[in-house]
């Protein structure tokens, strides 16, 4: 008790040795939490900062252009390419295939744009019907009814040697880079 | 006995623990507080405690893996001796969970108990009704099945709409470009780790803080609530008609805690667990995901929502309901607490209740959603086609064919997403009925391109004849002034 004047009257004036010594002990701490936050922030923005280059889009094979007969829409099944071991089935990815003719195609991601459901085809009315909020599409993509507002993503698509492949590799949404891959570029429709 | 006292006093020498616990244990409280109405705090403790046991307890047979998390599901439901009960005890613990948190959050409105000094205790329940609800979806993500690999897909579309840095938050809640073991892992570190921890810390300083601050006293009509006066007046209220919490009050807090810990553990024995679903692998496109019950109303709304105000609503209105709810007590600090002097808090409990009820009971038909599978397992009902012509009986054929009974019921069997075709020729005449089908509108897709002429002439004719018996089909008045009188008469014999 009896040393507490004393102490407050050295801090006040001068600095301390030892308040000293705790400042540079917090801004030492400070350098070391700046050291580790590096590594930390770039191990938790490692997706974000892979995917902005789109470096997770590449081409991959649905199989023969034999599979998709003319004038049809069919459904295909493709792995995901950026596998981690403990992805299971969830890199299986399926779309919808639609040969118009020849070597003409347009390869529908299954994800409504609405919400990211899986859309089925029925051949019959020639429309993709969403389960979750009742969006429609035509068969060559576009919205019919419901609430999309855009019609379905589609995959930019390349036939070689009888074999069809397309850029795939993100999950399509709104925002995605693949959303706006097939609205620049003409081999999609 | 004198044992265990001197136990007792020997780790209390140590752990100086008796004496606070007993101060907190038995302070004062105002006598009206013993009630009913105030048990919902404790039980919302309650049930988070019953997560933590129930949570733990899974951990030690699931697995967070996207590949195998759905079959250590499957054990814990069908291996493991009374797997299932821990698991449905978890999900219906979290659904209690929901709810007696909103109750709480309703009762402490009500009661003025947001009011000076009890700004931060409001703010910080916020913040725990957040991480309730965070809870709750990150759970359903964990029961790793259809349902909560396409509500991913739902939450991954709603972030994607972020100007400028959606793309980026996606990739960041996936833990890489899809659905897939990364976005599994990391919502098991939020579920257990992350959240729970968060969780812990405020719940500990909003019990921190009612010790502190002391519950609110019963709200007296004509009570005002002012900043210079409320806490003298308070202390001098737990003076003169306080009580000590245990027993005072606590008892009820403990028998509603029991209660409603069999609650729990009733629901979980009748109804057994959530799920799972169909195996999470995404080439199995025949499903219908849905979200759990707490998020219903936003799947309804989001059907409902005219389609350009959905993206602004989902990014606006959260953020502004959760600012306006952290603001509330810094703009109603003051003044009445009692309910019965505060209609317009009343109405708007009721009006958000109602809102969220009536959404959350549309969801659960759907009524928006085509029916899949109607157009092949409900078939037009033989009373339609009865005593019918060949054409029309054609027309009926195209009408199941080309899928039209997926939106449009007919004898109340088929989808709900357009209107019923039972007495369509009644609201429709023959030209209006043949410019619906080709050209479509009004949210129905046009059928031109997809229908012979034959066909929509067939489909049609069905069409016409759908009218009551003592009911003539609409037809375009103005058609009789125009055509002749032969004419007229050939039009009239056609119906």
């Amino acid at each position: 008790m009896s040393t507490k004047p004393v102490m407050a009257a050295s801090s006040e004036a001068t600095v301390s040795r030892r308040g000293f010594l705790m400042k540079l002990g917090i801004l030492f701490n400070g350098f070391a939490a700046m050291v580790l936050a590096v590594p930390i922030v770039r191990f938790l923005s490692s997706s974000v900062t892979r995917g902005r280059a789109n470096a997770y889009l590449s081409w991959v094979p649905l199989g023969s252009i034999d599979k998709f007969p003319e004038g049809e829409t069919r459904l295909a099944t493709f792995q995901n390419p950026y596998v981690m071991p403990t992805d299971g089935k969830t890199v299986d990815t399926a779309c919808w295939v639609r040969r118009i003719a020849g070597d003409k195609f347009q390869v529908f991601a299954i994800n409504c744009a609405h919400l990211g459901c899986p859309v089925r085809w029925f051949q019959q009315s020639g429309l993709f019907m969403c389960p979750c909020h009742g969006g429609a599409y035509y068969r060559d993509g576009s919205r019919a009814s419901g609430p999309p507002e855009r019609g379905l993503f589609e995959y930019p698509y390349e036939v070689k040697d009888g074999v069809l492949t397309i850029q795939a590799g993100e999950l399509p949404t709104p925002g995605a880079a693949m959303a706006s891959l097939c609205t620049e570029k003409p081999p999609c429709a | 006995m004198r044992m265990i006292a001197k136990v007792g006093e020997w780790f209390d020498h140590r752990l100086q623990l008796a004496a606070p616990i007993r101060e907190a244990a038995e302070h004062p409280v105002p006598r009206n507080t013993a009630s009913w109405f105030y048990v919902f705090g404790s039980a919302a403790l309650t049930v988070f405690i019953l997560q933590l046991v129930t949570g733990i307890l899974l951990a030690l047979i699931y697995v967070p893996s996207a590949g195998e998390a759905w079959s250590s599901l499957q054990a814990l439901n069908h291996q493991v001796a009374l797997g299932w009960f821990i698991r449905a005890m978890h999900g219906w613990g979290s659904n209690f969970m929901v709810a007696i948190v909103l109750i709480h959050m309703v009762q402490v409105f009500l009661f003025g108990a947001h009011k000076f000094p009890r700004e931060l205790t409001w703010v910080i329940g916020v913040f725990l009704l957040l991480m309730t609800l965070g809870m709750a979806f990150s759970g359903q993500v964990l029961r790793f099945d259809q349902d909560a690999y396409w509500g991913l897909g739902i939450g991954a579309s709603i972030a994607s709409r972020v100007p400028i840095a959606g793309p980026a938050i996606v990739k960041l809640m996936l833990g890489g470009p899809i659905i897939a073991g990364a976005t599994l892992s990391r919502f098991f570190a939020l579920h257990v780790f992350v959240i729970p921890g968060m969780l812990i810390a405020f719940v500990g300083l909003h019990v921190l803080m009612v010790l502190k601050l002391g519950i609110n006293e019963w709200p007296m009509p004509g009570r005002i609530v002012k900043r210079a006066t409320y806490e003298r007046d308070y202390h001098a209220l737990t003076k003169s008609e306080g009580a000590p919490f245990v027993p005072y009050a606590v008892w009820k807090d403990l028998f509603f805690a029991g209660f409603i810990i069999l609650a729990v553990a009733a629901c979980a024995l009748y109804f057994g667990p959530f799920g799972p679903t169909g195996q999470p692998d995404p080439t199995i496109i025949q499903t219908a995901p849905k979200p759990d019950y707490f998020f219903l109303w936003l799947y309804a709304l989001l059907s409902l929502l005219p389609p350009s105000m959905e993206t602004p609503f989902l990014l606006i209105v959260p953020p502004v309901a959760i600012i306006a709810l952290i603001l509330l007590p810094f703009l109603s600090g003051e003044g009445e607490k009692s309910w019965k002097r505060r209609p317009i808090a009343v109405l708007t409990v009721l009006l958000i209740a109602i809102t969220l009820g009536t959404f959350t009971r549309m969801a659960q038909f759907a009524p928006w959603s085509p029916h899949m599978n109607a157009w092949s397992g409900d078939p037009v009902p033989d009373r339609f086609v009865h005593g019918t012509t060949a054409l029309e009986r054609q027309g009926a054929l195209v009408f199941q064919v080309k899928q039209c009974r997926n939106c449009h019921s007919l004898g109340d069997t088929g989808g709900k997403r357009g209107p019923a075709l039972d007495s369509v020729a009644v609201r429709l005449t023959n030209d209006q009925l043949i410019r619906q089908v080709i050209q479509g509108g009004g949210n129905m897709p046009a059928y031109g391109n997809n229908l012979s002429p034959a066909e929509t002439t067939a489909l049609v004719a069905f069409l016409e004849s759908l009218h009551p018996a003592g009911q003539a089909p609409a037809h375009d008045a103005s058609r009789e002034v125009v055509l002749s009188d032969s004419d007229h008469k050939e039009a009239i014999a056609q119906r």
